[in-house]
């Protein structure tokens, strides 16, 4: 198997699997990752085949989980564990902001901590409350964490082998209702660096700026305003933190325009970041303000209400008339 | 794997054992009974406050082949760490350390359980486990880095399995206890210590942390030191049952011990560690001492507590009681106090230059090992700072 469509769940799991297989030092921890393969069944089949010693169904507590992953990584394992879902993962935030991302800094470099804290996030897929959350910002803002977010089965799969390589936590959002798209995934392929964006459809006209579950909704939105004669460039980012703002001022100088999608709330997301440096780095090139279309200022709604709350083809289309009109 | 349960494990006394210690007055002496109404605590005391060594069927074993040298060698570790502890104290009084957390009075709970670990055991303190710090090797010096400001922890953990301390209370009983199922997967026989105290009792990370060990069968021994007070709160704001009986919930065995008796702290962490090397999963010992101390130097405990509290507590001092019994029983002489006495100025002095000595770092240290494989971000910003201090250079025509 070189070349094979999967899904972006698949993607991970085969992903893991390999993990599992070439490092003995690889743990999958979580609630319900070993026998039921995951409430996704990311972790499908794992347990089985790697037994109960490297595939851990943990007691339900998200902090016990973070911390005692944080303990194996000191005794030399490369923990990945599952929050099972965004909204669960704050009893875990303390570990993972106060020790997971400082302890290499406060031992000034002795200890390393190659933790990967996967965390299926995002709404669209009709969830009750507390499971449909975008939560990367209060991530990103914690120096010691790398945030990455695939947007399609092949990033899913290889980013995931990088991540376990990496010696820094890396905080592994997983675009839930992305789990099920297929796409091709080449297991013998040379892959990028982690951390560095991609151009994924070239334009001229503006730039479009997302990640993980907005990825496909900005491609879908490049394809309806090319029906009416504009030319959209879109960017992956790939990862939040670093965030490859080189990759985005170079598109940014060449359209001179800019739009951030992402599913968290606009107010101090990351296309907040994002607006402040490309001004900061870009302000000559600049035709239009750079504009954020995000979720509101409000708890993520009721399931019947989410299609209002989340960026749709509309509402990114309206932020793009909008910055071609200035 | 059988789970003993904490009525098995509780310290049975022989009867007319005579107790001294714990909550009321260093002087008063009672004999236990079962059932009895009593304000004083079940606990293992193997040295009474007079220095008189009292049996104790369950861990005169763990203790027995002790030789006079180790036992003077426990009363050096404590002098020496108390010299060390008020050193630091004074330095910050002098403005040396912006703060101290003094371990004063809690010498015993701290060397009798650091003594018992093996040099391939693993310890996790909180911030205040000096005395611990000492035993696995750590040169006192590097523990004042943080307490100076210069660094937020100056030694190596892996250098003598001596984790750094932790500020947030409670977070390190889960790094022990993951790093405890790191060893049961490795199949080695080696165990680790959390220590933690009775503040950090009520955190949930602490309860997790039980729970973890427990269901994982993790060879972890959880060390409490209950020194009465967190910060300003006594124990009845912290818990409604002796500590030591949280284990029994938990599925393991808990242990109260005279955290004053250096000698009964060595015997119980022994026993607890062995149990864990023989892969009987974890035990909580409660250590009950007293923190003679403020909290940290920044505390003023007259707010809070009265001075007879501590003065009762002082008749029970550890050093004093292993005093007492080294000079009854002859295992050492007036040189060997003498001899101390030297050493531990000589310490203090040591400490004290190597404090005033100690440079402040370089400023880009900022930016130095935020990550370990880099990061794009923290590289721009240094080379910002970098620039920016370069700008005052040329302008002083440096």
């Amino acid at each position: 198997m070189a070349v094979e469509k999967m899904a972006l769940a698949k993607a991970i799991n085969e992903s893991l699997r390999r993990a599992l297989e070439t490092d003995p030092k690889v743990l999958i921890m979580g609630e319900d990752v070993g026998k039921l393969g995951g409430v996704f069944r990311v972790t499908d089949g794992l347990q089985k085949d790697f037994g109960e010693s490297r595939v851990i169904d943990t007691p339900l507590a998200e902090s016990g989980i973070v911390g005692t992953a944080i303990g194996l990584a000191l005794r030399g394992y490369r923990p990945v564990v599952e929050i099972q879902f965004d909204g669960f993962v704050f009893p875990a935030y303390d570990q993972i902001v106060t020790q997971l991302a400082k302890m290499h800094a406060r031992s000034l470099g002795k200890v390393k901590l190659p933790v990967v804290v996967r965390i299926p996030y995002g709404g669209g897929i009709g969830a009750v409350e507390h499971h449909s959350e975008s939560p990367e910002a209060l991530f990103a803002h914690v120096a010691g964490l790398k945030i990455v977010s695939p947007s399609n089965a092949s990033d899913a799969y290889w980013m995931m082998q990088q991540a376990i390589q990496s010696d820094d936590p890396v905080i592994f959002f997983e675009p839930k209702r992305r789990y099920w798209d297929k796409s091709e995934v080449n297991t013998e392929a040379i892959p990028g660096p982690l951390h560095k964006a991609r151009v994924v459809r070239e334009g001229s006209d503006l730039t479009l700026v997302a990640y993980g579950p907005m990825v496909k909704l900005c491609q879908e939105v490049a394809d309806a305003a090319a029906e009416e004669g504009r030319n959209l460039e879109v960017v992956d980012l790939r990862s939040v933190s670093p965030l490859d703002f080189d990759t985005v001022q170079a598109s940014v100088e060449k359209t001179g325009r800019l739009v951030v999608v992402h599913e968290a709330p606009v107010f101090f997301g990351s296309g907040a970041e994002i607006a402040a440096r490309i001004t900061e780095r870009c302000f000559y090139h600049l035709e239009a303000p750079v504009l954020r279309v995000g979720g509101y200022h409000a708890p993520y709604p009721p399931a019947r209400l989410e299609e209002e709350y989340l960026p749709d083809l509309d509402r990114v289309l309206d932020a793009v008339d909008r910055s071609l009109a200035y | 794997m059988t789970v003993e349960s904490t009525a098995a494990r509780k310290p049975r006394r022989s009867p007319g054992t005579k107790t001294g210690t714990a909550g009321t007055t260093g002087t008063k002496r009672t004999t236990r009974t079962t059932g009895r109404k009593s304000a004083e605590p079940d606990l293992v005391q193997l040295l009474t406050p007079e220095g008189r060594r009292v049996k104790n069927a369950e861990y005169d074993k763990y203790v027995a082949g002790i030789t006079p040298e180790e036992l003077r060698g426990l009363y050096r570790d404590m002098v020496l760490t108390r010299r060390f502890d008020a050193e630091a104290t004074a330095l910050q009084r002098q403005g040396e350390l912006g703060l101290w957390a003094s371990l004063l009075g809690q010498e015993a709970a701290q060397i009798g359980s650091g003594r018992a670990t093996r040099e391939d055991d693993y310890v996790f303190p909180t911030y205040r486990e000096h005395g611990v710090a000492w035993c696995r090797g750590v040169d006192p010096t590097n523990l004042l880095g943080m307490f100076r400001g210069v660094n937020n922890g100056g030694w190596d953990p892996n250098s003598n399995n001596f984790h750094l301390y932790t500020i947030v209370i409670g977070s390190q009983t889960l790094h022990a206890t993951g790093y405890a199922m790191g060893i049961a997967k490795d199949g080695a026989d080696s165990a680790v210590v959390a220590y933690f105290g009775d503040g950090a009792s009520s955190q949930g990370d602490v309860n997790e942390a039980f729970n973890f060990a427990a269901v994982y069968n993790a060879p972890v021994v959880f060390f409490c030191q209950n020194n009465q007070w967190a910060i300003s709160e006594s124990n009845d704001k912290q818990t409604r049952v002796p500590l030591y009986q949280r284990a029994q919930g938990f599925g393991f065995p808990g242990v109260r011990v005279d955290g004053n008796d250096v000698l009964a702290c060595l015997a119980v962490t022994r026993w607890a560690l062995e149990r864990a090397r023989r892969g009987e999963g974890p035990a909580l010992i409660e250590a009950f001492t007293y923190r003679m101390g403020a909290h940290t130097t920044s505390d003023d405990p007259t707010r809070y507590r009265h001075d007879d509290e501590r003065q009762a507590w002082e008749a029970k001092d550890p050093i004093l009681r292993l005093r007492r019994f080294l000079e009854a029983s002859n295992h050492a002489d007036e040189g060997f106090f003498a001899e101390l006495e030297n050493e531990s100025e000589a310490l203090g002095r040591r400490v004290r230059e190597a404090v005033r000595a100690m440079p402040d770092p370089d400023r880009f240290a900022i930016f130095e090992n935020v990550y370990a494989d880099g990061h794009a971000l923290v590289d721009e910003e240094r080379a910002r700072f970098a620039a920016y201090q370069a700008s005052f250079a040329d302008a002083e025509g440096v």
